[in-house]
């Protein structure tokens, strides 16, 4: 009883290693993202500059998503597309063709993408490394493909029309109506990503991404950990995918293309792989990157690759990670 | 008997060399260095459109194919100098980015050099397609499958008989032994990205003219080319063969039996269903994990 007592009075002193609460990712870094999607409409002049924000709040769910996978569980995806373009097709087919309100069809199809990564994860995940890689690949590249040939459905490599985002008869439309929804989504995403990253699986996945075996012996079940988050981050991304559909109103199969995996990957890696925040910051950087380049039009795939080498080779951590660490040097 | 099936094997064959070909690419470098080279499509690319471009400066064949394959090497020496070989201590996720990052740093270059057209390169021997048990081969696809054969003995010489290739090798079983004895291991890194690069543009200058060329043909065949490496078990010479070969038939019989449309879906369903049975791919050596 006394030993209860006495770990309960050092619970209540402050562990002088952790983060004051306004350094804290849960809550500091959540209440700085808050207050920069709240800030960010007085720099967006007008409706291109609101679409290409919507854009990297879409892409950004995505990253939350899949930097669970890779940051954390250290599994690589490079199929992640797919599953956006199942969340986009899925809600678009059941919102135009079955008339299901949108929201419902969104919710179904998240449920079906759900399931779909189940139940390919399970044999995809017992794989290693480049193996790995090369079935998540493989999945997505299926799906594409898929989607682009069904042309009695989806409408092929021209793509399909979507009906607006009606929820109890209020349409969602207009860029800076879609620009809330999407930061509100954002930041429900990081929230749950935050959350899980401080959990019981948050810690199995840090153990397994370490070194497998180790977390086998201290019990962890590492497949179910391991399918547990590629479910999630398959749901982050049909999610993402479905919005994307009633946002732009039209898609086309090039949503879910390999290119489009890589992307993604690149986004997280490049804003810093086991940050949740990184991962945020790499899908502005790079979904913003690409509209600066169309002034260059010939030049963006060569100053594109350009980059994605030169930050991987001098900063391989990634952009947060190493701003943080220099931050720290600085202060000290 | 209708020659249909064996048309379908004609063409398997000739598509699985091509396969086999950046597969090899694929393994050789995997082996000196544990790098997936994400960027072997583009040699493929380079060497196609280098050929074209220098036949088009009234180069007789074999200089402009010599060249074109001197100029794949080169870039991929560049490649492995001045990108991957700078990142060598960094994880798996990082390196595939960098070789991306590369293929598409390649493929602005080539939108740049030259231009977003389909480009044709003539034959080595006429068009005029053979006839054969009720089949029509193309004097190109003897071309592809026998280059690809004295290739692959010439290559069997090369690692088992020569310094470098045995190096090579050594480096590929035990990095740390190897530079135990003496093997420049940066040297083998090094030569493996040229030797990669130049069977890239073999490939690429052999099937130009079957399927022409563009800036953007390296995706598909790059990724086909990992797919055959991973099928066979990567890093095994004799699996990127296999894998090369039985992809490229599967392939060729899926899309004739049972839909064109979805050739490449049938392609990766199999890699998938035989990672699923077999994790190491066909020939990969089925490794214990240690603790």
């Amino acid at each position: 009883m006394e030993s209860l007592v006495h770990s309960r009075a050092n619970v209540s002193e402050r562990d002088p290693a952790a983060p004051r609460w306004w350094a804290a990712p849960r809550t500091g870094g959540l209440a700085t993202l808050a207050l920069i999607i709240a800030l960010t409409p007085f720099a967006l002049a007008n409706n291109y500059f609101y679409d290409v924000a919507i854009l990297v709040g879409l892409n950004a769910i995505v990253c939350v998503g899949l930097n669970l996978l890779i940051g954390y569980a250290g599994q690589i995806s490079l199929g992640h597309a797919g599953f956006f373009g199942l969340g986009a097709y899925g809600s678009a087919l059941l919102a135009s063709r079955y008339g299901m309100p949108p929201l419902a069809a969104l919710a179904a199809t998240t449920a079906a993408v759900a399931l779909v990564a189940l139940l390919v994860g399970r044999p995809i995940l017992r794989l290693k490394g480049h193996y790995l890689a090369m079935a998540t690949l493989g999945l997505g590249i299926i799906i594409s493909i898929v989607l682009a040939n069904e042309d009695g459905i989806t409408g092929g490599p021209d793509g399909m029309p979507v009906p607006p985002l009606t929820v109890l008869g209020w349409t969602v439309q207009g860029e800076r109506v879609w620009y809330w929804v999407i930061g509100g989504c954002l930041l429900l995403a990081v929230w749950l990503a935050l959350n899980l990253i401080e959990s019981p699986t948050g810690r199995a996945l840090r153990a397994l991404h370490t070194s497998e075996v180790a977390a086998e012996v201290v019990g962890i079940d590492s497949a179910r950990e391991k399918l547990k988050v590629f479910v999630i981050s398959a749901v982050f991304a049909a999610i993402a995918g479905g919005l994307t559909a009633f946002y732009s109103g039209f898609i086309t199969p090039e949503k879910a293309s390999f290119m489009r995996s890589v992307e993604l990957v690149t986004m997280v890696v490049f804003g810093g792989m086991a940050s949740t925040f990184g991962a945020v910051v790499g899908a502005a950087v790079l979904t913003i990157l690409p509209q600066a380049l169309t002034v260059v039009k010939e030049y963006e795939m060569v100053v594109l690759g350009a980059i994605m080498m030169a930050t991987m080779i001098f900063f391989p951590r990634g952009a947060v990670p190493t701003i943080g660490a220099w931050l720290a040097r600085r202060s000290r | 008997m209708d020659g249909q099936w064996l048309q379908f094997l004609a063409s398997g064959l000739t598509a699985g060399s091509i396969y086999a070909l950046v597969a090899l690419g694929f393994s050789i470098i995997f082996n000196a260095s544990r790098v997936i080279n994400f960027a072997q499509g583009e040699f493929v690319m380079i060497g196609g459109m280098s050929a074209v471009s220098l036949t088009a400066t009234g180069m007789p064949m074999p200089v402009a194919i010599v060249g074109a394959v001197l100029i794949a090497g080169v870039v991929g020496l560049l490649l492995e100098r001045f990108a991957v070989g700078r990142a060598r201590k960094a994880d798996v996720v990082t390196l595939i980015i960098i070789t991306i990052g590369a293929s598409i740093f390649l493929r602005g270059l080539a939108q740049l050099v030259w231009d977003k057209r389909i480009h044709a390169l003539p034959p080595l021997t006429g068009d005029r397609p053979i006839e054969f048990f009720g089949a029509t081969i193309l004097p190109q696809s003897l071309w592809v499958i026998g280059v690809t054969v004295v290739i692959v003995a010439v290559l069997f010489w090369f690692f088992n008989r020569t310094l470098l290739g045995k190096a090579m090798l050594a480096t590929s079983y035990n990095r740390m032994a190897a530079q135990l004895v003496g093997i420049e291991v940066r040297t083998v890194l090094f030569a493996s990205f040229g030797l990669a690069a130049a069977l890239g543009a073999i490939a690429g200058v052999l099937i130009a003219p079957i399927t022409f060329t563009s800036y953007d043909t390296g995706i598909m065949l790059g990724l086909k080319g990992f797919a055959a490496a991973i099928l066979g078990g990567l890093g095994s010479f004799p699996g990127a063969i296999v894998g090369g070969l039985l992809l490229g038939l599967l392939e060729s019989l899926g899309a004739g039996y049972v839909s064109s449309a979805y050739k490449d879906v049938i392609a990766f369903v199999i890699i998938l269903a035989v990672l699923f049975v077999r994790p190491d791919g066909i020939l990969g050596a089925l490794k214990s994990e240690r603790v």
